[in-house]
């Protein structure tokens, strides 16, 4: 799986590096600045890219705003988008075309080698990887919405873990109980909130996410 | 000087008018240059009889300014002359408060704004050896009160400012209104006739009155008078703008502060704002300092220990060791997130990377309240600027959630004129009052450092709005992104 890599800060570079190379992924290119990534992702086209937000010159959001032009340019680009935090606004952005294969990541989720490289392959696939801090922070400003209210806490948990773009298996896993009983739970908030239900992971993932995102 | 406001509106609406004509077509040309021609006039003589109205409002004004003269004058002589001490300052104060109504009235009629630079109240100092110092005095007993207003009223040059005012306003007055009697002066003597016929009807004597009318003691009137009265009259309105115009720029004149009395009350508000710059920095930085001692310092130096025990354990206990590591990582992470707050704190990433407007937004997402944020910045402000307004703003929301029992936010940022303006107003239960320590004065002090100033209007039962007002320059649109069309 070819990947593209900016990050402008060499040690956390040569880290991601060897981390994604020692778990199977080939680095098609890493990059340092905004410019840079932008021509890698149109020219090289990588399986997934991991960017980070801040990148020279500006030290703004260089990083960003490259990912979502790229996403404009070919749609549904792979982009997984690391940040020393998390931003609702710069989530929902990320999420407004509503095609997926985006993911959003506090930098230290990369302690956590194989959590962070399940990630990367979920939003090469197509999936989405939200970080529970933007989940968190897109569920109190929903705080209001009565369906969510309406939801048991068990389902609330199930709600978060998947709007984190976790298939039914990996909730399971999570939270320790069988596959059944999660998409029992599923549909019941799927029920609920008023979304048609779906088979495929990702489309549910997207629907919950698209819910979350509406006001 | 004053800054003058008013302006031709009249000529302003003709030119415009004509502007359209010229652009239509011929035919209907001619017709609508005679309807601009007449609403051209008809604007004119409206605002000359309103500047006779307002002459003769002046004058009646300028009528309760006699008193006041009158009394200022015999308790200063009275003051400096007998040493009648506490008759001055009372007299004095009255002064300031006829020449503040007529900088209110000057600003309401002419649109004229004057500044006020009074000296602020005198403040005691007690000085280490026991003895007490106001102003450059030093006194060995506490100063009374009317010590106090003695030398407030007695040495600020601005009152004294105002009483040279005083002393020529009714002058002023009569100028402001002379127009109005030379209409009635003209429009009088054209009935002299008819008066006289009218008062000899009734049985009443010839009267040497008549001849103040360029009139024959028995009323009769010649016709060079009734042309002369009749320029008067023509005369009288078409002098009265200029005349009240006059007033208004003498008046405004006469009222503005000397120039150093608006120095000096700059440089008390300049080293008011600086201290408190000082302080609120002080405080954030001590903040900071204790943040980083309490959180990250210790946390690191607890991991180094915790490496340390696992450098010992690898050999003989690796279980132990890797539940040491396991540890270490949580702590790095735990680490990383209370420095994440902490940068939030300072200065908060949306607000470095995006500006103002889209930072505002952002706290508008993590609001818990249902937040609609309109903006217009065509550029980005002083990154200080930037950093206060945010931060007034998130304390704002903060407030709405807390005691405004409100479930709605509107926002709106914007900048004209040379300043940024930003008003959040909730739907909640108003009352809001900034004296009673919330927040209010705290933002207020902190935008005082960049000469903004904050508006409350809180009626009970809402809404309440807060308005935020800063001069500023916007800097152009950063250029350097152009993924537009990528």
């Amino acid at each position: 799986m070819r990947v593209v890599l900016a990050e402008d800060l060499y040690l956390l570079r040569e880290g991601l590096i060897r981390l994604l190379e020692a778990h199977g992924f080939e680095i098609a290119a890493a990059v340092e600045t905004g410019p840079e990534l932008q021509r890698a992702l149109v020219e090289l086209r990588p399986d997934v890219a991991v960017v980070d937000v801040r990148l020279p010159p500006t030290f703004t959001d260089e990083g960003l705003q490259a990912a979502l032009a790229a996403r404009r340019a070919v749609p549904g680009l792979p982009v997984l988008v690391l940040s020393q935090h998390v931003e609702q606004l710069y989530a929902r952005e990320l999420l407004a075309d509503g095609s997926g294969g985006v993911g959003y990541l506090l930098k230290d989720r990369v302690f956590n080698a194989g959590q962070f490289t399940d990630a990367v392959r979920r939003v090469a696939a197509g999936g989405t990887a939200m970080d529970p801090d933007v989940i968190a922070k897109l569920l109190r400003s929903n705080a209001r919405d009565e369906p969510l209210a309406a939801l048991t806490p068990r389902e609330r948990e199930v709600l978060e873990l998947m709007a984190e773009g976790r298939s039914n298996t990996a909730v399971a896993g999570r939270l320790f109980i069988s596959e059944g009983a999660v998409s029992k739970h599923t549909t019941s908030i799927f029920a609920k909130l008023g979304l048609a239900a779906s088979d495929d992971d990702n489309r549910r993932v997207l629907a919950v996410l698209a819910y979350l995102n509406r006001t | 000087m004053p800054h003058l406001r008013s302006g031709a509106e009249g000529s302003a609406i003709g030119s415009a008018l004509a502007e359209t004509d010229a652009m239509r077509g011929h035919g209907r040309e001619r017709r609508r240059l005679h309807d601009h021609e007449r609403l051209d006039r008809r604007l004119r003589r409206s605002r000359r009889w309103q500047a006779l109205n307002l002459g003769v409002r002046i004058f009646r004004r300028s009528l309760d300014t006699v008193m006041p003269l009158a009394v200022a004058i015999a308790a200063t002589t009275l003051t400096f002359c007998m040493g009648l001490v506490f008759l001055a300052p009372p007299a004095l104060r009255l002064t300031q408060c006829m020449a503040r109504r007529e900088r209110r009235a000057l600003a309401e009629e002419f649109g004229i704004e004057v500044p006020e630079a009074y000296r602020p109240e005198v403040t005691v100092e007690t000085l280490p050896d026991g003895r007490f110092r106001y102003g450059r005095r030093i006194k060995r007993s506490m100063p009374g009160q009317w010590e106090l207003d003695f030398h407030r009223f007695t040495t600020d040059p601005a009152i004294w400012r105002d009483l040279r005012w005083l002393s020529s306003a009714l002058v002023l007055g009569v100028l402001a209104a002379l127009p109005a009697a030379m209409v009635a002066y003209g429009l009088i003597g054209q009935f002299v006739p008819l008066i006289a016929w009218w008062v000899h009807h009734l049985g009443g004597g010839d009267s040497a009155a008549y001849t103040w009318f360029l009139a024959a003691p028995n009323g009769e009137l010649a016709w060079p008078a009734h042309l002369l009265l009749g320029a008067m009259l023509f005369s009288g309105t078409s002098l009265a703008p200029a005349f009240t115009q006059i007033y208004g720029r003498w008046s405004a004149n006469l009222l503005t502060p000397p120039q150093n009395a608006r120095l000096q009350q700059r440089v008390r508000r300049l080293t008011e704002t600086r201290a408190d710059a000082l302080d609120t920095q002080a405080a954030e930085l001590r903040r900071i300092e204790r943040d980083l001692h309490d959180g990250v310092q210790a946390r690191l130096v607890a991991m180094g220990l915790n490496l340390g025990a696992v450098e010992q354990l690898m050999e003989h206990d690796p279980e132990a060791a890797k539940a040491l590591l396991a540890q270490s990582r949580e702590a790095s992470a735990t680490a990383l997130r209370e420095l994440r707050g902490l940068v939030r704190g300072i200065h908060p990433p949306v607000l470095a990377e995006r500006g103002l407007a889209d930072a505002v937004k952002a706290l508008a997402l993590d609001s818990p309240l249902t937040v609609e944020v309109t903006e217009d910045l065509p550029g980005r402000a002083e990154p200080p600027v930037e950093s206060a307004v945010y931060f007034a703003v998130s304390e704002l929301l903060t407030n709405v959630a807390r005691h405004a029992s409100a479930d709605r936010v509107w926002i709106d940022v914007h900048h004209t004129g040379g300043a940024l303006r930003v008003q959040v107003t909730d739907e909640g239960r108003g009352g809001a009052d900034a004296s009673k320590g919330s927040g209010l004065r705290g933002i207020e002090r902190r935008l005082a450092t960049f000469d903004g100033v904050l508006a409350l209007s809180s009626p009970q039962g809402g809404p309440t709005m807060v308005t935020l007002e800063l001069p500023c320059v916007l800097s152009s649109p950063r250029t350097s992104t152009s993924y537009g069309k990528a």
